[in-house]
This record gives structure tokens, C-alpha cells and sequence, in this order.
């Protein structure tokens, strides 16, 4: 594996880590649910690095777009 | 309004709207020569009925996706792929009687590396928009009723 792929790699990792704790850091509802979804679309990209763009198709689908839709459905039942 | 979001955001929803169902759909046709298939293809239509719901909430759209409708569909994309499996049993359950015979996605594979030819795969095409069907009938069903369900919560808090 050539060093700019590693370091790419440590980056992108770095990245997920740094918005899942945002996640669950964050005080408002939205800008957590929306962390997490950059979490999910983050780890799509990481499949598509390690040349498995069919399980990142259905992450980036699955993972941020579905989820964070149906965290926003639950947001909206909720009181401030 | 109940449930809607502001005016930035519908106004990028109706701009990107139509170019997420076209990749899904092409993601769906594509799936027997380039990564995805049924199944992706019909999350990423799904998902696009979910950015309208989450934009423009459920009474506004509840006129363009009626869930009887979609349950229609995830039906028939079920029985259309299992018409498919059947449809083969002169050799076997899940034979390709379509490759090879000349007709839709009927076109013999050319052997070695090329970019890839959409008229082959036989059953393995049909099957993947069979799927493709189901899906994004059945998540556009999951995600409708629950924005619906959560809406009903949040009028019945406002009274």
C-alpha cells in the first residue's frame, strides 16, 4: 500500500472518530443526528477505499441517508 | 407549518430531487455490469422520498406518494421476481433462460476485458429491477408511515 493511501486512510479515520464523539457531545438534537450521518458517510468512503464500492453504495444509502431521515422523524415527536 | 424546514432547504430539495431518482434508477439498470444492483438502487430511490418528507412534511406530500400505491408495487416486485425463478424451472429453479437468446439483455457476453455491455445478464437484469422495485416500495412505505406517525404526535402536542 503506497504512503498517500495509508495517510489518507489515518485521516479519514481520524475524521470518524472526531464526529462521532461530536455526536455525542453535541446539545441540539439536529447537529448531533447530523454528525453521526457524516460519521456513516465518512465510513462509505473508507469501503470505497478498502475496493468495495457495492457495501459502500449501500452504506452511504442505507447508513447516512435512510437513518438519519428516520432520527429526524423521532426529533420531530419530541419536545423541546 | 407543521413539520416542514425552512426555505434554503426546499429550495435545494427541488434542485437535487430529480438527480437522486435518476441515479437510482440507473444504479438499478446497471447492477449486472457495475457495483450496486436492486437492492442499492431502490435505498438510494428511497432515499429521495425520504429528503421530500423531511423537507416539506407529510401533508404536502402525502398526495404524490400514497402508501397503498407503494404497497402495490413492493408486491408486484416480489412476484415478478419470483415469476422470474420459476420461469426457468424447464432446467432448473433460477435457470438464465434469457442470456444467450437474443432478445432483450439477451446478447452473448464478450469474453476478456471490456467496458462492459448493458443488452447481457438475462434473468440477472430483469431480477434487478424486480428488486429494485421492491425496495424502494418498501422503505418509501417504512419512511412515510413513520413521518406520518411522528407528525400525528407533534399536532397532538400542540393542542
Amino acid at each position: 500500500m503506497s504512503p498517500l493511501i495509508s495517510i489518507t486512510h489515518i485521516v479519514i479515520l481520524v475524521i470518524m472518530i472526531t464526529a462521532a464523539f461530536l455526536a455525542v457531545v453535541l446539545r441540539d438534537l439536529l447537529s448531533s443526528v447530523i454528525a453521526l450521518a457524516a460519521a456513516s458517510l465518512l465510513l462509505a468512503l473508507e469501503y470505497y477505499l478498502l475496493h468495495a464500492p457495492d457495501v459502500a453504495i449501500a452504506e452511504a444509502g442505507i447508513g447516512a441517508a435512510l437513518t438519519m431521515a428516520i432520527y429526524i422523524f423521532a426529533i420531530r415527536a419530541t419536545k423541546k | 407549518m407543521i413539520g416542514g424546514m425552512s426555505r434554503i432547504v426546499r429550495t435545494m430539495t427541488t434542485l437535487i430531487f430529480g438527480f437522486i431518482l435518476v441515479y437510482g434508477f440507473y444504479v438499478i439498470a446497471h447492477g449486472h455490469i457495475s457495483p450496486g444492483g436492486g437492492f442499492q438502487g431502490g435505498a438510494i430511490v428511497a432515499s429521495a422520498f425520504a429528503l421530500l418528507l423531511v423537507t416539506y412534511g407529510t401533508d404536502q406530500i402525502q398526495s404524490y406518494l400514497s402508501k397503498d400505491l407503494l404497497s402495490i408495487l413492493e408486491s408486484t416486485g416480489l412476484v415478478l421476481f419470483i415469476t422470474f425463478a420459476f420461469l426457468g424451472l424447464g432446467a432448473t429453479f433460477f435457470y438464465n433462460f434469457v442470456s444467450n437468446s437474443g432478445g432483450l439483455f439477451g446478447s452473448p457476453t464478450t469474453i476478456g476485458v471490456n467496458p462492459g455491455d448493458l443488452n447481457t445478464g438475462g434473468t440477472i437484469a430483469l431480477m434487478n429491477m424486480a428488486v429494485g422495485l421492491e425496495v424502494l416500495a418498501a422503505l418509501g412505505v417504512i419512511v412515510l408511515t413513520m413521518s406520518v406517525a411522528a407528525e400525528t404526535i407533534q399536532k397532538k402536542e400542540k393542542q
